[in-house]
Parts: C-alpha cells; structure tokens; sequence
C-alpha cells in the first residue's frame, strides 16, 4: 500500500500527512504533481496547504494541475482519495465532490480546536468511530465555509454524504459550534463513492500521540484497509 | 537622502576618485544605521555570545546553535560539555520591519516574516517556528487598531502560507508606538552539521546564482529609509520604499532550498534583504575574503529599463543569492525551474574587488570589504536616565482588578493567535496562550519520525515589556531577561540561547541614545547571569516621529530545553495547593496598575541569584506532583490567577497588599501542588515560597487582599479578558 501524498506548489501538511500515514503504518510518499502518481499508487491523499498561493481561489488553480486527471481516475476504480483542507477545497474544485468551501464567515483565518459529529460509521474513513461520537480536531483554515445549494444539499443528506458536522462538545450542532458558518455545520463528505472524502479539520495533526490529542488517526485509517 | 558629507569624503580618500552613482547607493545603504550599526555596534560589544553549544554566533544570517541530547536538556547550560550536545542543530534569528509596517501594516509585517525565514534557509536550515512580537500605540486609538489588524493580518497570511507555524510572540501598547509601531519578527529553524551552510563565500571561479523573485523597482532604498525617523507623511512618500510580499514564491523558495541542500549544491547562501542584491552578494564574498565580478545585465528583471543602481538596491523579495561550483549550476538550474523559481547566473566569486558591470561598463569596482565593513562609528552623547519618585494612586481592589484584567496588554490574545496556523508542521506540543510554546524536536531521540515523545522539547519565549524599560531602561532590560527565562522554566526548560531586537528612537539625542545604552546593558547582563548567550540580533534605531521617540525596546526571543514535551499547563486542576515562588514584589513601578491609574513607582527589586530562581523554577515543574505552573508577569498576580481559571476549576487565594497582587517582580511563577513540601526541598535556598491558598473544582477565583475580596468566575473573567476580541466583532 503506497499513498501518494501530493504536493502542490503551496502544498505545506504535505511532510505532515506523511509522518502521520508512517506511525501509522502506511507506506506513504510525497509526489510531487508534475511528476505524475506512481504506478503502485493505492492511495491519494491531497494534503492542506496554499496551492498556488489561493491567489485565484482556493484550490482552483491545482484542480487543473494534469494529476487531478489521474487522481479522478483512480477514485472512479475505487482507490481511496482524502482531501484535507486545501485538499478539500482541490477536492471541490475538481468535482470529486459536490460544493464548496469558501471564506469563513469571519472573514479571518482560523487556527483552533473544534468537535465533530460522526454521521457516518461505515466508511474507510470512519469504521474506527460509531454514528454519533464526538471527535476533536483541528482546523486551520480561511476559506472552510462549506457552500452548496438548497436542491444539492438536499442530495446530499438523501444520500447520507455528510461524514461529519461541526457540534458542541456533547454532539449538538449548533450555530455556536459552527466554527466558519458552513451550511448545515457540514465539516466532511464523502464523493460519489465512499472511498473519495474530503474535510476541512486537520486528522494529521490529532494522530501523533507525542503531542496531544490522537482523535484524528481513525480517518487516516481509511489508507490501512 | 544622499551620502552624508564626511562618508563621501572618505569614501573618495579610499576610492582615489569619485564613487559613481551606483557605488554612491551602494554605500548609502549599506552604511546606513540599519545595515552597518554605526549608533549600536560599540554598545554590542556588552554581549557574551559564545558557549559550547553555539556553533555560530553573531554576524551571519542566523545563529547556528546545537541541541543537547535528551538526557541533558533538563540540564542547566553551565553543567553541560560538549558530549552533551547532539548533531541536531537549530538556527536563530530575530528581525524588525518596523518603518515598514507603519507605512503598510500588510505588506511591512508580511515581508518582515519572509526576511527573516530566508536568514533561517541560507544557514542549510528548514524554518520550524516562528514568534512576533508587536508594539503599538494606546488600543483605544483607531489608527492603533488599523496598524494591529493589519500586521496581525500580513503575518498570518504570509506565516500561514509558507507552512511555518507562528507560536508565540507578545502584543504590547504604549503612548511611545503612537507614530512609530514595532514588528518585531523571529525564526527557529531545524539543521544538523552535515546540511549547515554559511554566507561566506568558499572559493574564487564559484558561480554566483540568482534564485527567486524576478528584480523590480519595489523597496527602492529600504535599509536608508529605516535609517531616518519618519516623517509627517511617511505613509505616503514612503510607500515605494515598503516591498510586497508574495507567500506562494517564499513557499517554492523553500523547497528549492530544501531540494538544493539534499543534494548538496551549495556552498554559500546570503538572502536578498536590506540593500537587495548589492547587499546580499558583496556581504558574501566579502566574509569570505574575496571579490566578486556581477553582470547586472543577468539579473532576471520584471520591469523594463532598470538602471544599474536600480538592480543593485532594489529589495523585491523572496530572493536568495547562492555560490554554486561551475559543475553544479546546470543541475542548481533544473531545480529552480522544477520549481518555477527564476534563476540566473549573474556572476561569479574572484579574489580582489567587488566589481559589477552594466551594458559592458563598470558600474562598481571597490574593495568589499570596505563597503562591508568600512562605515565609521558613531560617537554619541548619552544621559543616564533616572528612576521615577514613589506616588501610588489609590484604588479599590475590585476597580484595580477588572481594569487591569482587562487591560488591552494583559487581555487574552486569543484574537491574534488565532489568526496564526500555530500547528502546522506537526511539532507544537505546548501552543499560544501559555508561558511558553514547545516544540518537539524528535531528531534528538532519533529521529523526525520517533514519536515516543523522548525527544528534546524546545521552549520558545519572546517579548519585552514597554511599561518596564520606559519607567527603568536598565533593570526594566535585565526583568524582559529574566521574565522570557522564566516562561521557559515555568514549562521545565532551562535557556540554551537568546537573540534580540533592540529598538530605540534617534540615538543623536542624548536621553534617547541613554534610554537604549541602557537595554543594552541590561540585558547583556542579565543574559550573562543566565548563562544564556545572546547568539544574534537586530537593531532599530530612529524609531522616532512627530509623536516622539518610542520607549526603548529590547525584544528579547529566548529558547530553552527540556527532555520530552510533555510540560504542566497554566490553567487550574483543581486538586492541590497553591504557592508563589519567587521573592513578593516590593513595588509597583513599571506596572499595568500604575499605567491604567497613574501614578509612578521605582521598579522592583530583582532576585538576587536569577539562576538559582530559573534552575529551580524549572525543577518545580518538572515535579510529578505539579499539577499547574504559570509564570506571574503584566499584571502581576492578579492576571497570573485569572487567567487560570477554568470552567470548572478556580482557586481561593489571600495575599497581603495590593503590591503582592499588582507588582510585575519578574523571575516568579504560581505552582498548583499535590506535595507542597516536595516544592520546598526541590527550591532549597534559591528562592521563597509563599503560601497562596487552593484551587477548588469551581469555575470561580475568590481573592482576598488584606481586609478587601472580591470573586470572579470563569464568565465574568472571560468577560473582561476579551477586551481585543471584543473590539473587532
């Protein structure tokens, strides 16, 4: 099992997601993106960072880097891709997922901890958890509003493509708790197939037990199935 | 501003002819107080920077300082040997961008952290931290919190970016930063002895290579123009002079380096930074003892028709100049290029003059180090400064408190650190809002990837505190010591290093040039004491305006070392017994009480043995049975306990008078205990410990001050602690 962690220009989890993936147990590589995914790719993880800077919009400008081709490939055969933060603005804009992440309703960036709701325990990403836990993660992000129409959102919840919500500590997901203001506290979802996740929150750095919290390391999980 | 009369004088003596108007530049720049030192460097000498842990001291990029094993991190720095340090190295460096983030808060404060991680990348090392300590006039000023909001802002954007956290740092207020604000930027990077480069160049027949940022005319005359105090309308005749940041470039800048460096095809490395090339390239060839020949024709430009002075001084950013063998550029290029980084090879390293041509005819030709090293030492007047009288207003505990709790200085930060990516890079252990951040430096143990949490913890702690150098520029210096020493103890680690900022208003006025003469001393002193080499620094002078001269500031940015990571937080358990170590305060000057009511007051008295109070500190907290450590500082006690309190932990504490509850007496911490005499025997003789009373398993502080008390809880105090969160909702 090697996981590709792609590095963009910008890219800056990318070492992050691999120290991670390794005391894990998974192989896992950088890759940088004009290189192309190796052969023996059987994962993909889009790490966070600032692809080209944000300058045009986040995560617009790697979308049409020519190993997101690759990367949609891979996904429709089934291989595991996770996007995280940056990644899962990347994620967005080259629709493995449906919606949006846009400039958190502070309109500042934000570096803190918050919870999260499991809605789903049936993914790779999520068969550590059980429906409902309450898991803390960190976020680091100025664009991790969540954004989507009325009619696709709707889609969504039918399809029970919510992973995760933003909530309280004791799991209620509450205005309060929505740390950017992303519609339906929405923090995580899954693309057309269970295998494709994207999320805003950092698993990466709620995965190494040295230093603090180690809520983060079943999503990362979904690379060792 | 052009060269002053006497330099060109000399400089003719030198040459034996007229400098051309390039070399005029050159020399303006690079004689200017900012690059040369001309006010400070005879002050510098006050500083020990050596020790057996410091591999290279001042005078380069950055310091190269090695890291004690494990086993010896707890160890105090004058215990240790050699065999006590391992191949990992960290590098270190501080810088302001001070006239800059006035005239452009955004822009000046960005640039000012690309500066300074590029210092951290030509020493062979990849940025891990960074802190940012910031000064600004009254918070209730709105142009105050227009200069805040934007440094805040270009730092984090740019910090966050490039994927270097920003852990730690200070935000301070005074009447003094009115009309000249500080930024005060540091950098901590990660290297061993095998990747470590320096900035002096090697050999004659090396190439030199231009890597980065296409030229422009942006940050035209920079170093001079933080040279002079800053005029009535500086924001906009001096906006040329600010350069524009561009994160994303930095970002690519890294991993180039990083990519250079793993297959070793650098020899040396200076950054482009104050004066721009003609800075960075002559400051390189001249530590090495060489010259240099430079076809400014080379250089990749992004305007069209640059002149020769121009190219030289321009300081568009995110730039490095590298010495590459002749063998190596080809593959120094596929790099640059991997990473869509302009490259150009603009020259190359020969013995003898520092000589640059421009369409075939030379522009400079003069010996470097004489444009390095040759600018002749100010000799100024200074006036002792005096220590105010004693009259202490007088004020009710409850109105003392939620004032000073309040406090713009002493309110949480929470709104700034927020703002900064402090978890990036999967090393922050300890983050923002405590004494001191600590990251986890695993190759000690190892390894990057051993995460059994042996490695050694570095603790970072920056800052200086305007109310205490403006009432006594000496003792307030030698306090700004002792208290960043005291954030590391109160985490368990004990100083491996420290680096300055030292920032001061027109050194041609006797008082000011006295004021800074002083920080000086102080913290040379105290820094000495500490066993704790000062390895590096900045100076800022003409910190002056209309408004008049800032108090003068030493930011003081301190690392220290603990075995593991793992250290007592600064927020109640609510199960043991609470006890003060360190000596009560005896006055109140220097303090938040007397700059929210008035009043004056002499400083207080420090500890007599500040190494005994730091070594034993640290052992306080490194106590299995220490449940909560915080150091006491702005504020005093009062905002040491407040910010203790939990939702669901407080404490009942007694103290005599309101001095023990106000005063800023640096070098002490409060312990929250399961085994009181365990502290006692661990502290010995180096210090006293004073009874304060218990936590308890509620969110409520109850404070009694001889015959008054008052109680707070979790809310109320949160309330008051969220005065700069509140003021930009």
């Amino acid at each position: 099992m090697t996981v590709a962690v792609v590095q963009f220009g910008g890219s800056n989890c990318d070492r992050d997601a691999v120290r991670a993936l390794t005391y894990l147990g998974v192989d896992a590589e950088r890759v940088w993106h004009e290189d192309g995914l190796p052969e023996e790719t059987t994962g993909i993880m889009l790490p966070g960072g600032f692809s080209y800077g944000d300058y045009l919009r986040a995560g617009a400008m790697a979308a049409q880097s020519p190993i997101m081709d690759e990367v949609r490939s891979k996904a429709e055969n089934g291989t595991p891709v996770l996007g995280v933060c940056n990644g899962a603005q990347i994620g967005c804009e080259s629709k493995l997922t449906d919606g949006a992440f846009t400039t958190n309703k502070s309109a500042r960036f934000q570096c803190e901890h918050v919870y999260l709701r499991v809605e789903r325990a049936d993914t790779p990403w999520t068969n550590a958890y059980d429906v409902g836990d309450v898991i803390e993660i960190p976020i680091a992000h100025g664009e991790g509003r969540f954004e989507i129409t009325e009619k696709r959102y709707d889609q969504l919840e039918a399809n029970n493509q919510v992973l995760f919500r933003y909530c309280d500590k004791d799991g209620n997901s509450t205005d309060d708790a929505n740390p950017n203001g992303s519609t339906g506290n929405v923090a995580g979802i899954l693309g057309t197939s269970e295998t494709v996740a994207v999320l805003m929150p950092h698993p990466e750095r709620a995965t190494l037990p040295d230093i603090g919290g180690t809520d983060g390391e079943g999503i990362l999980h979904g690379f060792a199935e | 501003m052009s060269l002053p009369e006497s330099d060109l004088d000399l400089i003719t003596a030198e040459l034996g002819r007229e400098p051309t108007p390039a070399e005029s530049v050159l020399f303006e720049n690079l004689w200017s107080e900012h690059c040369a030192y001309r006010s400070s460097r005879p002050l510098l000498s006050a500083f020990e920077s050596e020790g057996t842990q410091v591999v290279i001291g001042p005078g380069d990029d950055a310091a190269v300082v090695a890291v004690p094993l494990p086993d010896s991190s707890s160890t105090a720095v004058d215990k240790r040997t050699g065999d006590d340090y391992s191949e990992t190295y960290i590098t270190f460096g501080i810088e302001s961008h001070n006239h800059p983030s006035y005239v452009d808060p955004y822009d000046g404060a960005a640039t000012g952290v690309g500066g300074i991680v590029r210092d951290t990348m030509s020493m062979g090392a990849y940025p891990i931290a960074l802190t940012d300590s910031l000064y600004f006039g009254p918070f209730d000023r709105e142009h105050s919190q227009y200069l805040f909001d934007g440094v805040v802002e270009g730092i984090s954007n740019y910090g966050n970016s490039i994927g270097v956290p920003t852990v730690g740092g200070s935000v301070e207020f005074h009447e003094g930063y009115i009309g000249n604000p500080l930024v005060n930027v540091a950098c901590v990077g990660l290297t061993n002895g095998e990747r470590m480069i320096t900035a002096e160049a090697q050999a004659a027949g090396n190439k030199l290579v231009l890597i980065g940022n296409a030229t422009g005319r942006d940050g035209l005359g920079g170093a001079s123009f933080a040279s002079e105090d800053l005029s009535e309308d500086a924001e906009t005749e001096d906006r040329p002079a600010v350069q524009v940041g561009d994160p994303y470039t930095e970002k690519l800048l890294i991993e180039a380096n990083e990519q250079l460096l793993d297959e070793s095809l650098v020899e040396s490395a200076r950054d482009l930074g104050a004066a721009g090339l003609g800075g960075a390239s002559s400051e390189l060839v001249a530590k090495g003892g060489f010259g240099a020949k430079i076809d400014l024709n080379r250089v990749h430009q992004r305007e069209p028709n640059m002149k020769a002075l121009e190219i030289l001084l321009a300081e568009s950013q995110e730039r490095m100049c590298y010495e590459v063998t002749p063998e190596n550029v080809d593959r120094v290029k596929t790099i640059a290029e991997r990473f869509d980084l302009g490259c150009s090879v603009i020259g190359e390293v020969q013995d003898g003059n520092y000589v640059c041509t421009f369409d075939g005819e030379v522009v400079v030709d003069v010996a470097p180090v004489f444009l390095a090293d040759g600018a002749p030492m100010n000799d100024l007047d200074a006036t002792e400064p005096q220590q105010p009288e004693t009259d202490i207003p007088d004020r009710s505990l409850a109105e003392a408190f939620e004032a000073v709790v309040s406090a713009p200085n002493t309110a949480s930060k929470a709104w700034v650190y927020r703002q900064y990516d402090h978890e990036v890079g999967t090393r922050t252990a300890m983050k923002p809002g405590d004494d001191a951040a600590i990251i986890a430096l695993r190759e000690t143990a190892g390894g990057e990837d051993d995460i059994s949490g042996a490695g050694t913890g570095l603790a970072i702690s920056a800052g200086a505190v305007p109310n205490w150098t403006a009432t006594a520029p000496f003792a307030g210096a030698q306090a700004v010591a002792l208290e960043n020493a005291t954030n590391l103890a109160s985490k368990g680690a004990l100083p491996l290093a420290a680096v300055d900022c030292l920032n001061g208003g027109n050194p041609e006025k006797p008082d000011v040039y006295g004021g800074f003469k002083a920080i000086v001393d102080g913290l040379a002193t105290m820094c000495e004491t500490l066993s704790t080499p000062v390895v590096g620094g900045n100076v800022s002078l003409y910190n002056d305006s209309v408004s008049g001269p800032i108090p003068p500031t030493p930011t003081l940015a301190m690392v220290g070392t603990r075995s593991g990571y793992n250290a007592p937080p600064a927020s109640f358990a609510g199960e043991g017994e609470l006890l003060l170590l360190g000596e009560p305060a005896d006055s109140l000057g220097g303090s938040e009480y007397l700059a929210q009511f008035g009043g004056t007051d002499r400083f207080p008295t420090l500890p007599s043995d500040p190494s005994g109070v730091i070594e034993s500190i640290a052992a306080v907290a490194n106590l299995e049975t220490t449940l909560a450590t915080h150091d006491v500082s702005n504020g005093g006690l009062a905002v040491t306990l407040a910010e203790m309190v939990t939702e669901t932990t407080g404490a009942t504490v007694t103290v005599d008078s309101q001095i023990d509850c106000f005063g800023e007496t640096p070098g002490r911490v409060v312990v929250e205990t399961t085994d009181p005499e365990a502290v006692k025997t661990a502290v010995g003789e180096t210090l006293s410990v004073t009874q304060l009373g218990a936590a308890t398993n509620e969110g409520l502080l109850s404070l009694t001050v001889g015959d008054e008390e008052v109680s707070y809880d979790h809310d109320a105090i949160g309330a008051l602690r969220r005065t700069i969160t509140a003021a930009f909702e």
